[in-house]
């Protein structure tokens, strides 16, 4: 310990947006350009079409330890991941590793289609870093872990998605750099192979490895990192124990607040036929909104102005998005017939949407509150990420996860009715 | 390297872990005693990485190459196995490429006047020329093409980014194995017995792969950002063959226009290895002007490749 395996200094990465937008780029294009100004430099700086994916990143990381990367969508992970595994340059910066180098950014790199599992454990493992004495010393492990058995010389074409990751990750799992870099290669497979990599990667990591792991999964996170680092539009924002940084992570950035007030109509979003005054999340029993139970029903109280004549019907409509920004379900006041058909009055009307309990899934949701009109549709106020709220599975035995413990997929987790019986006594072909 | 003829049988066997090649003393003494790029493809061991913005012009990185050339022949290994796949007639088409177009041109431009050497059958003359040929035409296709295809891993892992192109080129050798001995048979056919110049033959070979490398990697450079590359390709080629003494003899050319008609390397390979072949008078002036200008495009392809190769992950 002590000993430094990673230091960066002030890595920034700097992409062309316009190179980005037509990545395969002309040569009649370059020729013409170097034709009719012959005197610009390429590459100069007068296209004002940038954008940063990281700046000013900065930190060190002492031998042995595991250190998460999180932050939303676009914030700059991948970026700082490509950058330490050399896959591509810092524009800004600097960086020194200490050690044997692997990284892990996909699950069955370089893996041919045509080849068989037996033949690409062999390439898969070359690309990796891996020498083939130790491929080949490792081979009966690799084969085992994977869980492929007969299909080991079956073209890897031919295995289902499943086998394939299983696969990749078992070639994965028995590289043995000093430093290690992985990328949400977890958010792939099933539930009980994930479990087995997460116990591999603990394994990693009191190896006395040194790894750098970025992912989506703040349980995974918590669990293999005893540090994280939180970017934020290419910017770190915080650097410091796991547990504070999920939750400045979970806190931060638009619509972490489960209400939201607007006193005075003139800053209100919206214009005269709907401004919006609040939107609040109440859960049943009125707790607090950072953590909701899964089991508990919540509403979601919208309350907006209208100077509506009575034949513009405003209407509100909720949009709910999950943390990865996947749209879970939109709803609309119409469901309200009695007050569809109504006939409207100006002031300030109250919209509640009754959420059931045990029907959103864990994690983090985010609502975007919206007032419009139809015939034809007119949206009069947005609030995007209006309000956020985080739900919370205790795995207590009468949800829907009972008392299964481990990973459980699904961007809802509604409580369905089920019934089961018995239909016979016999069992085919015994009698 | 390999005896000739069993590469594939070894290329095979060493990938499936049968052969332990044993290390020469010089390579030995080259590589793995070197604590700095460390043995095998494992080039980090006990190094310090250092990852920094690089401008303008870096070295050619061809220790690099050398160190993970364990990976280089995992790279050959892959395009073999993968080349022939779902083919009916195999590696059969190594030998059918030059040897139909040997037929073609001998049914047509054999037929003119002049064209070929008063004193060969012209089959002949032809086929020793499309077989060097089709090494450097195949490479050179091979090799420009090898980064695009090879997206997925450029992406996604590191190493240097060189052992594509170089893999792609290594790769065609054996199928170039395979027509040499298609070669032999139609030499002997013929009657041809080749005198002790064929020794010359590899060094004749290492000079076709050496401009089919530095044709294709700059070629596979520019592709990672115009895919122009991909239409331009085979009329390069088939302009490139016409341009060299493949299916006519370079004493058509003009004495006066020979050091320049030589600035074209495949000039030199072609000619050199008829000679090597079926004998004659050794062309001297043609393979020296041709060797130094295929050094000259590979020092060039180089160079720019590195200069280009740290933007491939981001305009690919």
């Amino acid at each position: 310990m002590g000993e430094i395996a990673i230091s960066a200094t002030g890595l920034a990465k700097r992409y062309r947006i316009g190179v980005r937008r037509d990545p395969y780029g002309r040569l009649s294009e370059t020729l013409w350009n170097a034709v009719t100004n012959p005197l610009r430099r390429r590459g100069s700086k007068d296209r004002g079409d940038d954008f940063w994916a990281l700046r000013d990143v900065s930190f060190e990381v002492p031998r042995g330890s595991v250190v998460g990367i999180i932050g939303r969508n676009g914030a700059g992970k991948s970026t700082l991941l490509k950058i330490l595994s050399r896959i591509t340059e810092p524009t800004l910066g600097r960086a020194e590793l200490h050690g044997r180098v692997g990284s892990l950014l996909e699950v069955g790199t370089g893996f041919h289609q045509e080849l068989t599992g037996r033949e690409n454990i062999l390439l898969s493992g070359a690309i990796l870093g891996m020498k083939r004495s130790e491929i080949l010393r490792k081979f009966d492990e690799i084969v085992a872990f994977a869980d492929i058995g007969q299909f080991l010389d079956t073209p890897v074409k031919r295995y289902s998605s499943g086998m394939k990751v299983r696969l990749g990750f078992a070639v994965a799992a028995f590289l043995e750099p000093e430093i290690l870099f992985i990328d949400e290669v977890l958010a792939v497979g099933d539930a009980e192979f994930q479990k087995k990599c997460l116990g591999k990667m603990s394994e990693i990591g009191k190896g006395g490895r040194t790894v750098i792991f970025v992912s989506h999964s703040m349980p995974a996170i918590q669990r293999l990192c005893d540090r994280a680092i939180l970017l934020d539009h290419g910017r770190t924002v915080v650097d410091g124990l796991t547990h504070e940084v999920v939750r400045r992570y979970l806190e931060s950035g638009p619509g972490q607040t489960g209400s939201r007030e607007w006193t005075d109509p003139a800053n209100a979003p919206g214009d005269d036929v709907a401004r919006l005054k609040s939107v609040r999340v109440v859960p049943s029993g009125g707790g607090p909104t950072e953590e909701i139970d899964i089991r508990l029903p919540i509403d979601i109280e919208v309350e907006y102005w209208t100077k509506a004549p009575g034949d513009l019907r405003p209407s509100v409509n909720l949009h709910f998005y999950n943390d990865e920004g996947v749209c879970l379900f939109i709803n609309n006041d119409w469901n309200d017939r009695d007050w569809w058909n109504a006939s409207r009055r100006p002031g300030v009307v109250r919209a509640v949407c009754h959420i059931p309990g045990n029907f959103l899934a864990e994690g983090r949701v985010v609502v975007t509150a919206v007032a419009s009109t139809y015939n034809p549709t007119i949206v009069h106020a947005v609030e995007p990420e209006a309000v956020a709220f985080v739900i919370v599975d205790r795995s207590e035995g009468d949800g829907v996860r009972g008392v299964f413990t481990n990973e459980f997929p699904g961007v809802v987790r509604p409580m369905l009715g089920w019934r089961v019986e018995q239909v016979s006594e016999t069992v085919a072909g015994r009698g | 390297m390999v005896p000739v003829g069993r590469g594939w049988l070894f290329l095979r066997r060493w990938a499936a872990g049968r052969v332990y090649p044993k290390r020469s003393q010089f390579s030995r003494m080259l590589l793995s005693e070197n604590p700095k790029t460390g043995s095998g493809s494992g080039a980090w061991d006990g190094q310090v990485v250092v990852l920094e913005p690089h401008h303008g012009w870096r070295q050619l990185g061809l220790r690099e190459v050398w160190a993970h050339r364990e990976l280089l022949y995992f790279f050959i290994w892959r395009d073999l196995k993968v080349r022939y796949k779902q083919t009916a007639f195999g590696a059969a088409w190594a030998v059918l490429q030059p040897l139909l177009l040997m037929l073609v041109f001998s049914a047509t431009l054999g037929q003119l006047h002049n064209v070929g050497p008063s004193n060969l059958p012209y089959p002949l003359f032809v086929f020793a020329g499309l077989v060097p040929w089709t090494l450097f035409a195949s490479s050179l296709a091979g090799a420009s093409n090898s980064l695009v295809s090879g997206e997925a891993i450029i992406t996604k892992v590191y190493f240097p980014r060189l052992l594509l192109p170089f893999a792609s080129v290594g790769s065609f050798l054996l199928d170039f194995l395979i027509s040499l001995g298609a070669l032999a048979v139609v030499m002997l056919y013929f009657g041809a017995v080749p005198s002790l110049a064929i020794l010359w033959l590899p060094a004749l070979t290492l000079m076709a792969l050496i401009t089919a490398l530095g044709v294709g990697t700059f070629l596979a450079a520019v592709n990672v950002r115009y895919r122009d590359v991909k239409y331009v390709v085979p009329f390069l080629v088939q302009l490139w063959m016409f341009a060299s003494p493949v299916v006519y003899t370079s004493t058509l050319i003009p004495d006066r226009w020979r050091t320049v008609f030589a600035l074209n390397p495949m000039t030199g390979v072609v000619e050199g290895f008829r000679w090597a072949l079926i004998g004659g008078q050794r062309p001297d002036d043609l393979i020296i002007v041709s060797a130094v200008a295929s050094l000259l495009v590979l020092l060039g392809a180089l160079i720019y490749f590195r200069r280009v190769e740290r933007t491939f992950a981001d305009v690919i």
